[in-house]
């Protein structure tokens, strides 16, 4: 049935050579207590491009993509089952440490969620500090490409002894990337980023995004369509724990073969 | 046109109104100034005996030249070794049920039994006490049977607190520290536990301040009333003050009854102290944090 969802998309029409596929996800269901909230995922996602996922709130985006670094299976009664293969190797396998898996793939959450008792620096650094791969000669080198990286550099260079509590929203949102950047990933999950931003701050971190694709391979979830419109090279609708649809965003938001994601995307529900 | 009745005098109301709030006033000033007429009773009693003597010298037959000095050695000890044992493996037992067990049915069952633990009489204690250290472990009558006894007393409460601690830090930093790829033992150590440590401190002071005021399980435990030397060690018989108050207490002559309020001052001085330590150890960190 998954299956048949898949073989609708378009192998590669209109655009150009299909990117790499970094994550291949092959029937994956996701429970919590028994509930399933995914009910068997197939898609593809190709390395350093921004994959968008939207649909209407409690569609399983969120459960999609913390399942994409194990993170899922952290909530107690959580269970996962299926095939995600990350580069060909499946992340489910008993064989694979979730935090090694981790360290490759970083996230970043819908509140920005500094460490309140670090300062700046110590938050771009908490990462190498907690999993002791720190190395003292190569701090400054660390923090500093790790905050302009994250566009942050210019406005914190001058205060990185400072509370990362204290910073703006947006400016801890993008401390937080800037703290997912310093282990080098090579993918970075976005949950909402921006859902608690203002407009500006929002703007600034959607460049970043545009920025941050050259390196990484980024799935972004939003709540808002012009969002993902903006900053991804495909887009991926879920509607009560279906993909329904994935394909290029311009494509999607303009011609839906999926009567659904037409509904959704000219505000029919949702 | 009439007003209506909803609108009317609202007399009865307002008498029901303000009765209620003296009847709430009065309840919060009936306990406070009974407490404040026994200390002032008992500082009465007790002024006349205080003083640097009394802290320095060890009991004696003759009520003027008895001193509290072996007692508060001893409470001191008991403090400090209680500490040592509860608060580690208090947090522990904590961190095991707030961060492994969550939802385990035997983390539920733990769980009741703490809860349960917590209102079982101190003397049960002390009894436990004296069959499992004093007779099974050959601790015999020392400090450390006595100091194992009292952490088992506020065992349930340091658990409790630090589980309230550990709750307070939110989920969103563990999840942050997860997704850095840190262990389940790197997130607690260094994101969870020094965030949750002022609450976990407080806590545990406080239990343990209330513990050093107890007097039943030290008796069962074999607590000495007549001592005229200092304890050497952890192995080394004791008293403590609620015991010398206790024995003072229990004497005739009235001299005694002035040495037993004396003695009470300083217990009292003693949780005073230890909850000022907890109160600016609470301030210090949250500062920090």
């Amino acid at each position: 049935m998954a299956r048949e969802r898949l073989s609708i998309q378009p192998p590669a029409e209109s655009q150009g050579p299909r990117p790499a596929t970094k994550y291949k996800v092959e029937d994956l269901h996701a429970s919590f207590d028994g509930h399933e909230v995914l009910h068997g995922i197939d898609i593809e996602l190709g390395e350093r491009e921004v994959t968008a996922v939207i649909g209407p709130s409690g569609c399983g985006k969120s459960t999609f993509i913390r399942c994409l670094n194990r993170m899922h299976e952290l909530v107690a009664g959580a269970k996962v089952s299926g095939k995600v293969l990350l580069d060909g190797e499946d992340i489910y396998d008993p064989a694979v440490d979730p935090v090694l898996l981790r360290r490759r793939v970083g996230m970043v959450f819908q509140k920005p969620n500094p460490f309140p008792a670090m300062s700046i620096r110590d938050n771009v650094l908490a990462g190498l500090r907690l999993t002791h791969r720190f190395d003292a000669s190569r701090a400054e080198a660390i923090v500093e490409r790790a905050l302009s990286g994250a566009a942050l550099w210019d406005e914190v260079k001058d205060r990185l002894g400072d509370p990362g509590a204290g910073l703006s929203g947006g400016q801890q949102q993008r401390l937080c990337i800037a703290r997912a950047l310093a282990v080098e990933p090579e993918v970075l999950l976005m949950d909402e980023p921006c859902s608690a931003l203002d407009p500006i701050a929002t703007a600034r971190v959607e460049d970043l995004i545009h920025s941050l694709k050259e390196d990484y391979t980024i799935v972004i979830v939003t709540h808002n369509m012009q969002q993902a419109a903006r900053v991804s090279e495909r887009t991926a609708f879920f509607l009560m724990g279906d993909l329904v649809e994935l394909a290029p965003t311009d494509r999607l938001f303009t011609q839906p073969r999926d009567s659904r994601t037409e509904d959704y995307i000219t505000g029919k529900f949702g | 046109m009439a007003t209506p009745k909803h609108l009317q005098d609202r007399g009865k109301e307002r008498f029901l109104e303000a009765g209620f709030r003296l009847l709430c006033a009065f309840a919060v000033l009936l306990p406070l100034s009974l407490l404040a007429l026994l200390i002032g009773d008992l500082l009465l009693d007790a002024l006349g005996r205080i003083d640097l003597d009394f802290l320095q010298s060890y009991p004696s037959r003759r009520a003027s030249r008895a001193g509290i000095l072996p007692a508060l050695v001893g409470s001191v000890y008991l403090i400090g070794l209680t500490t040592a044992i509860a608060l580690p493996v208090g947090v522990a037992a904590a961190v095991y049920l707030e961060e492994y067990g969550h939802r385990s049915r035997l983390a539920a069952l733990i769980e009741i039994n703490i809860a349960n633990l917590a209102g079982v009489p101190s003397v049960i204690y002390g009894l436990l006490g004296l069959g499992l250290f004093v007779r099974t472990l050959d601790m015999d009558r020392s400090l450390l049977a006595g100091a194992c006894t009292l952490s088992l007393l506020v065992m349930p409460i340091v658990i409790m607190a630090s589980r309230e601690a550990l709750r307070t830090v939110p989920m969103a930093l563990r999840e942050a520290c997860y997704a850095l790829g840190s262990t389940r033992l790197q997130a607690i150590g260094q994101v969870v536990l020094p965030m949750a440590l002022p609450g976990i401190l407080t806590g545990a002071i406080l239990a343990i301040s209330r513990a050093i005021g107890e007097t039943a399980p030290l008796i069962v435990v074999g607590a000495l009333t007549y001592v005229t030397f200092l304890p050497d060690g952890p192995n080394s018989p004791f008293t403590a003050l609620p015991i010398q108050i206790f024995n003072w207490v229990s004497r005739p002559q009235k001299a005694f009854l002035e040495n037993a309020a004396a003695g009470i001052v300083v217990l009292l001085l003693v949780m005073l102290l230890l909850n000022t330590v907890a109160v600016v150890l609470r301030a210090r960190l949250q500062k920090r944090a």
